[in-house]
């Protein structure tokens, strides 16, 4: 199966091409990568322009209005303070996504050049790096991510980098096994015969062959990042109110869930699912088009 | 013999991570935010009584004097008093831990119990109806935020259809837990031969487990379905089809034994989830668990219960891994013999 997907490659068609033509056979092939994509857009105009294409102010109390069902005016309802739920929820889309998105980053450079050192220089630093990983790992990493937010402090700076810190492991690991593999290849030995210094190669030669997995890497753990993320601000910790997130919303509704209100948590519950889930089918479909072999 | 030395080598294999985790939990207690000896000599505290508690708590002695007092205290199983309750954490946790294993291992059974014959017909049928419901599953699954989950269940159950109890702990409050053998209501109440309670917690744990056990089900079915079909795939399997043996028998007694191996493996994994899981269930589910605590502990800005209940779970986490380790030398014999 991976291996026609590979052959049905032109093999004249390199570089760009190659990925792109590859990437609409992706696509056709599994219109759930499309849904993904459009879904992702979507998410998208709600961080970016959220604020701006909202009916109310999510911050608007009016407490003639608490606790309504969702009616044609409030498409979701309103909370027990009468603010408009889909307002907070689609204004909410820029802060849950902002955190996911500068944890992964954040991880993305430190994790993905930890591990690209520890592969290219082996020896100690490998053995202290790969230590480090396996010291995260021996957490169960919630539980972990917890401890860093009360000992650093109950920010959402914190959270983001409690984030950061439980999904380093993954991005040092991938970017250790495969610089590895890359260490003595016939192009950095021919970039180092011709008197590049060992951090050039590292950084202009094996580098960005790490960039298509590190891509799919992110994608992956993005709704990993949203889910724990949202999770740690349900518990109390990061986002306090009134500030509209998905988690301290689910938060607030889960109270109002057993007399029966049960849109104050469901709508902000679903918009956490739907980008989760956005993000794992995106990260599938983008591990099919850089990552043809791990297929499943 | 072997046996025993292999379970012995990878016994000691487990201290660098634990030292590991010993110095991670150490350096959480030093990073609190402000000042250590402040935060606990208290709010109204002068600056002579926040210097009494820094010489008290042993923080003005170097970071490697205060490491050996921390693991000092550590082996004597002190973890610290917690502010809120006035009792020492360990007290604490071990009061609260057999609330979370209950549910913790009834979550992770229920779960197996349907993620493992859903794999295993998603891989034997593979390109079917079973076999599409077993990867939406898959990829749903990991998509539901547990907390969400878990309200849903208690708006259809409790709220809609009336057949789960309130969402408020282990046991109804018209009923005494049962006198303590195990700490787990559940085998408790069979002990002491209570059926009306052993009914009743059977009921409050449902929801809670079902929520945790529906967050398991994803990585585990999706494990099976892929460890059977790579199974199903091999000479071994050909050849005993080739020899006439019934579907049933190739299914069971030859790929269902080899595939079983990654998926304990992958058990460590989902370990792992399910303890983080369970802090968010439990907070949901107000179960007075070790989570809870640990959750209204940070609430209260509360640290010591919070960092035992990390270090606790992590040290758990470790044993579990080792114990799966153990297991698996004893299911598979190749790996004992490689040792």
């Amino acid at each position: 199966m991976s291996e026609t997907s590979v052959d049905t490659i032109p093999r004249h068609a390199t570089g760009l091409a190659a990925t792109l033509q590859h990437a609409r056979y992706v696509i056709g092939e599994n219109p759930v990568t499309g849904l993904s994509v459009s879904l992702f857009a979507l998410l998208l105009i709600a961080a970016l322009f959220g604020p701006w294409l909202v009916p109310y102010d999510p911050l608007a109390s009016d407490t003639n209005l608490a606790l309504h069902t969702p009616t044609p005016q409030h498409w979701f309802g309103t909370d027990q303070l009468g603010r408009d739920i889909f307002s907070r929820v689609v204004v909410a889309t820029r802060l849950d996504m902002g955190i996911a998105i500068a944890s992964v980053a954040a991880v993305f450079i430190i994790g993905g050049f930890a591990g690209l050192i520890a592969g290219y220089f082996g020896g100690w630093t490998d053995r202290i790096i790969s230590r480090l990983a396996d010291t995260i790992m021996a957490f169960p990493l919630f539980v972990l991510a917890m401890g860093i937010v009360a000992a650093l402090g109950n920010t959402v700076t914190n959270i983001v980098i409690a984030t950061a810190i439980i999904n380093f492991p993954l991005y040092a690991r991938v970017a250790r096994t495969e610089t590895n593999v890359r260490r003595d290849a016939g192009f950095v030995q021919a970039a180092r015969l011709t008197g590049n210094s060992e951090m050039r190669i590292l950084l202009t030669q094996i580098a960005p062959n790490l960039l298509p997995i590190m891509i799919v890497q992110m994608s992956l753990t993005m709704g990993y990042a949203i889910l724990n993320a949202a999770g740690l601000s349900f518990i109390g910790l990061g986002v306090r109110p009134p500030t509209p997130e998905w988690g301290i919303m689910v938060a607030e509704g889960s109270g109002f869930i057993v007399s029966g209100e049960w849109w104050i948590a469901l709508f902000p519950g679903l918009a956490l699912m739907l980008a989760v889930f956005c993000f794992n089918l995106l990260g599938d479909g983008l591990r099919d088009i850089f990552d043809p072999q791990r297929r499943t | 013999m072997n046996l025993i030395l292999q379970i012995a080598k990878r016994i000691l294999s487990a201290i660098p991570s634990l030292i590991g985790v010993v110095i991670v939990t150490f350096l959480l207690t030093r990073v609190l935010p402000g000042d250590t000896a402040a935060y606990f000599a208290g709010p109204a505290a002068t600056p002579t009584a926040i210097e009494e508690v820094r010489k008290k708590l042993g923080l003005d002695k170097p970071l490697g004097a205060q490491f050996v007092a921390y693991v000092e205290a550590l082996a004597h199983g002190d973890l610290g008093n917690s502010l809120t309750t006035g009792q020492p954490v360990t007290q604490d946790l071990a009061a609260r831990l057999p609330a979370s294993a209950e549910l913790t291992l009834i979550g992770l059974i229920a779960s197996m119990l349907i993620s493992i014959p859903l794999g295993i017909l998603a891989a034997v049928k593979q390109g079917s109806l079973i076999d599409h419901a077993c990867r939406l599953i898959a990829t749903a699954g990991v998509s539901l935020p547990v907390f969400f989950t878990g309200l849903l269940l208690v708006y259809v159950f409790y709220y809609l259809l009336g057949w789960a109890p309130a969402p408020l702990g282990r046991l109804d409050v018209f009923y005494s837990p049962p006198p303590t053998v195990t700490g787990f209501y559940l085998i408790d109440s069979l002990l002491a031969g209570d059926l009306e309670t052993f009914r009743a917690t059977a009921a409050q744990l449902a929801l809670p487990a079902i929520t945790l056990g529906l967050f398991a089900l994803a990585p585990i079915a999706r494990i099976t379905r892929a460890s059977m079909l790579s199974v199903l795939a091999a000479d071994f399997i050909r050849t005993a089809r080739a020899s006439g043996l019934s579907a049933r028998t190739v299914i069971i007694t030859y790929a269902f034994r080899n595939a079983m191996l990654p998926v304990v493996t992958t058990l460590g994994m989902v370990f792992s989830f399910l303890l983080g899981a369970n802090v968010l269930v439990e907070k949901v589910f107000a179960w007075p668990g070790a989570g809870s605590y640990a959750v209204e502990a940070l609430i209260a800005s509360d640290y010591a219960p919070v960092q035992g209940f990390v270090l606790a779970m992590a040290v758990l986490y470790i044993l579990l891994n080792l114990l799966i380790d153990v297991a698996y030398g004893f299911i598979d014999p190749r790996v004992r013999l490689e040792g």
